[in-house]
């Protein structure tokens, strides 16, 4: 495996640990918040549909001075939200199963995405591949080799950033050249760390999931500290589902998202619930996505690793983190309960 | 807090959410622009008009009600196996290796096989996340979504590499002998002529009947199952009483589990006649709907999975003669997941204070009494 491989390998790493990383904090600020998200995968698929029905409607049908993509991020947050709100009313409002809920939801999502798509476009379910003003561009951060220097070179450019220096490979096939949505997602770490651990509302928040009736007992409310939680955790999700559809592909497919809320709910586990290590987790989660891809068996010498293993490699290692056997995984103690106030 | 008779909560809660589902889902098809009623009639008539298309639905049911009994029985322990899915996947392992490796003389012994093999593989698909919620407190939901996807990679790895025919394309394994072959619902009572022509229907329907019967004897008839329930109602009060509730916990899941299998029988034995990849389609979480619609009870399940058979054959016909896809079913299982699982008390609420009014308007006011609260 040779340099520019590897390179390779991690920029594929960085891209699919994105949608990963978006939906993992989005489960991170709602479990802090005392509220078990299942639903993560039915909010990004919902997302990823909305957004890439809207961002191609726009596109076919331009207004002046609204980039159709960004009409499309924007529906696709607000479908997310409204899924969140669902999750609210059910779990907080009729202190219902959280559980079921988050079920209810994805089946919701992955029903309803192919149900309107197929009445909207007639293409079996999906939405049409999308133009390149409906799509997320790559960003050439400064400095860095892009495809304006390939047409340039008039080469591809690939091969361009193949023959420049080392540091300058890294800079420009693993740094640069990604979408908005992936600067975003890996800021969204620090950002989360400092909501949680630095602000008023962070403390509440991790309160409110730890013992809410301390936090009712000072006088703040539960019910809007949960609701905040899963609004950020929506448009969280809803950026997920819109990288998904309109950065990492072109377009909706049916059940797009392919488990991935579930992976970052492991990953959210793995990273026992604190963001630095939900990016580790993450990371380490889009890496195994990205061999799966990349190698179908991989060779070892003495013996062969399937292709199969490789995929359920992050559920293995939930499983196995959940067990306690590599230090415990304790989740946030009210996490699942309804708050009842007390009379 | 008013309380409502026991029938009320038994019948008119799922009802209720029923018709909220029903409701919402006739909303959908109207935004979709096609006509509700249109649909549900082409529906009825794909679906329960022709003996083929009671072939179908009672096909699914069978699925169902074992997904659906799985279910239950775990939520009688208060624990929610998501991981139906898996489980039936893996029971289908079972059933495969069964009918491929002995040689049957005749397809009723082949059956009590098969219906051990397929228990025995799920129940022990469902014992490691039972066992990590015993010991280890590691939670069963969690853990049993993890095994969903384990299994899928398990199944694909066994199918691709172990069980395809050598020269064969696709991920499947060969088909079962001759006498594996289970009577279907023609063999039975069309008598050579054309009741149930072509349907998957079979035996499989009347050991699913016969579950049922078994898992109501079990909850409400033996100890262990009033065991189970004691667990369900409060953890603690069981450990006091001296039972373990490791074993129970285990115990539960163990047959969860291989109820969830045993639905195996019917798709891999009873329809395809060999193990194909996805041959559950979903069943295992439609039986969370079938336990949650069913309230837990095997009557109610059945029931449900008969509604739930009758929507899935009906969906197909409207996916065959309509613009409407199937995933119209999968919208109407969230909705029912939905109100009779998460948005229970939505429905409950209004319903009690109803009872609570009438309960007053019928009998005379007590007494005015000291309040004691």
């Amino acid at each position: 495996m040779d340099f520019a491989t590897i390179l390779q390998v991690l920029d594929s790493t960085v891209r699919l640990a994105t949608p990963l990383l978006l939906a993992c904090l989005a489960g991170l600020f709602s479990e802090r918040s005392g509220v078990i998200d299942i639903g993560l995968e039915g909010k990004m698929l919902i997302a990823a549909f909305a957004s890439a029905a809207f961002a191609y409607y726009f596109s076919q049908n331009p207004v002046a001075g609204i980039g159709p993509i960004w009409m499309g991020l924007l529906m696709g947050v607000l479908a997310s939200l409204a899924f969140s709100g669902l999750h609210g009313l059910a779990s907080i409002t009729f202190r219902g199963n959280q559980l079921i809920s988050g079920v209810a939801l994805n089946f919701l999502a992955s029903g309803l995405s192919v149900l309107v798509a197929q009445s909207w476009f007639h293409e079996g379910g999906r939405t049409p591949s999308l133009p390149d003003e409906g799509r997320f561009d790559g960003i050439v951060l400064p400095g860095a080799l892009g495809p304006a220097d390939a047409e340039a070179a008039g080469r591809p450019l690939s091969e361009l950033i193949a023959q420049a220096n080392p540091i300058q490979q890294i800079y420009s096939e693993l740094i640069s050249g990604h979408s908005i949505l992936v600067y975003v997602a890996f800021l969204m770490v620090p950002a989360t760390w400092w909501v949680l651990f630095r602000t008023r509302f962070g403390l509440r928040l991790r309160a409110v999931g730890e013992a809410p009736e301390a936090v009712d007992t000072a006088g703040v409310s539960v019910t809007a500290l949960r609701y905040g939680a899963l609004v950020i955790a929506g448009v969280l999700c809803g950026l997920a589902g819109a990288y998904l559809a309109t950065g990492l592909q072109a377009g909706f497919v049916r059940e797009m998202t392919a488990g991935r809320g579930y992976i970052a709910l492991a990953a959210l586990i793995f990273a026992k619930w604190r963001p630095w290590y939900a990016l580790m987790a993450c990371l380490l989660f889009g890496f195994l996505q990205a061999i799966a891809l990349r190698y179908q068996n991989i060779d070892l010498g003495a013996f062969t690793v399937p292709v199969q293993f490789m995929d359920a490699l992050p559920y293995i290692l939930t499983v196995v983190i959940l067990a306690g056997f590599v230090g415990k995984a304790i989740p946030p103690r009210a996490g699942g309960d309804p708050y009842v106030k007390e009379r | 807090m008013d309380r409502m008779p026991a029938w009320a909560d038994a019948v008119l809660v799922p009802l209720f959410s029923i018709v909220l589902a029903a409701i919402l889902s006739a909303l959908v098809i109207l935004a979709i622009g096609e006509n509700p009623v249109e649909a549900f009639s082409l529906m009825v008539d794909g679906a329960l008009m022709r003996s083929a298309g009671w072939g179908y639905t009672l096909y699914y049911t069978t699925n169902f009600i074992f997904t659906g009994l799985a279910v239950a029985v775990a939520f009688h322990a208060k624990m929610f196996n998501i991981g139906g899915e898996g489980q039936a996947a893996i029971g289908g392992l079972g059933v495969a290796l069964i009918c491929l490796f002995i040689p049957w003389p005749h397809w009723s012994l082949a059956l009590i096989g098969a219906t051990l093999g397929a228990a025995a593989f799920g129940a022990a698909w469902a014992f490691i996340p039972a066992y990590l919620q015993a010991k280890r407190g590691s939670h069963i939901v969690i853990t049993t979504i993890m095994f969903n996807f384990i299994a899928a990679a398990v199944l694909n790895y066994v199918l691709v590499n172990l069980l395809r025919p050598a020269g064969a394309m696709d991920p499947a394994t060969e088909i079962f002998p001759q006498a594996t072959h289970l009577p279907s619902f023609q063999d039975m009572f069309a008598g050579g002529g054309s009741l149930f022509r072509g349907a998957p229907a079979n035996i499989t329907f009347f050991v699913a009947v016969l579950a049922c019967v078994a898992v109501w004897l079990l909850i409400w008839r033996t100890r262990l199952g009033y065991e189970i329930r004691a667990f369900g109602h409060s953890e603690t009060a069981t450990r006091y009483a001296g039972i373990s509730t490791v074993r129970i916990t285990v115990v539960a899941m163990l047959i969860s589990g291989g109820l969830a299998g045993l639905m195996a029988i019917n798709t891999t034995m009873g329809e395809a006649e060999r193990l194909v990849m996805n041959a559950t389609e979903g069943a295992g979480f439609i039986g969370i709907a079938v336990a949650l619609m069913g309230r837990s009870h095997p009557f109610g399940v059945f029931l449900a999975a008969l509604l739930f058979g009758f929507l899935y054959q009906g969906g197909a016909e409207l996916a065959l003669w309509t613009d409407i896809p199937r995933e119209l079913i999968t919208v109407i299982q969230a909705l029912v997941i939905l109100f009779t699982g998460a948005l229970d008390n939505m429905v409950r609420m209004p319903l009690e204070s109803v009872f609570g009014t009438l309960r007053r308007r019928r009998s005379p006011k007590p007494a005015p009494t000291t309040p004691s609260e």
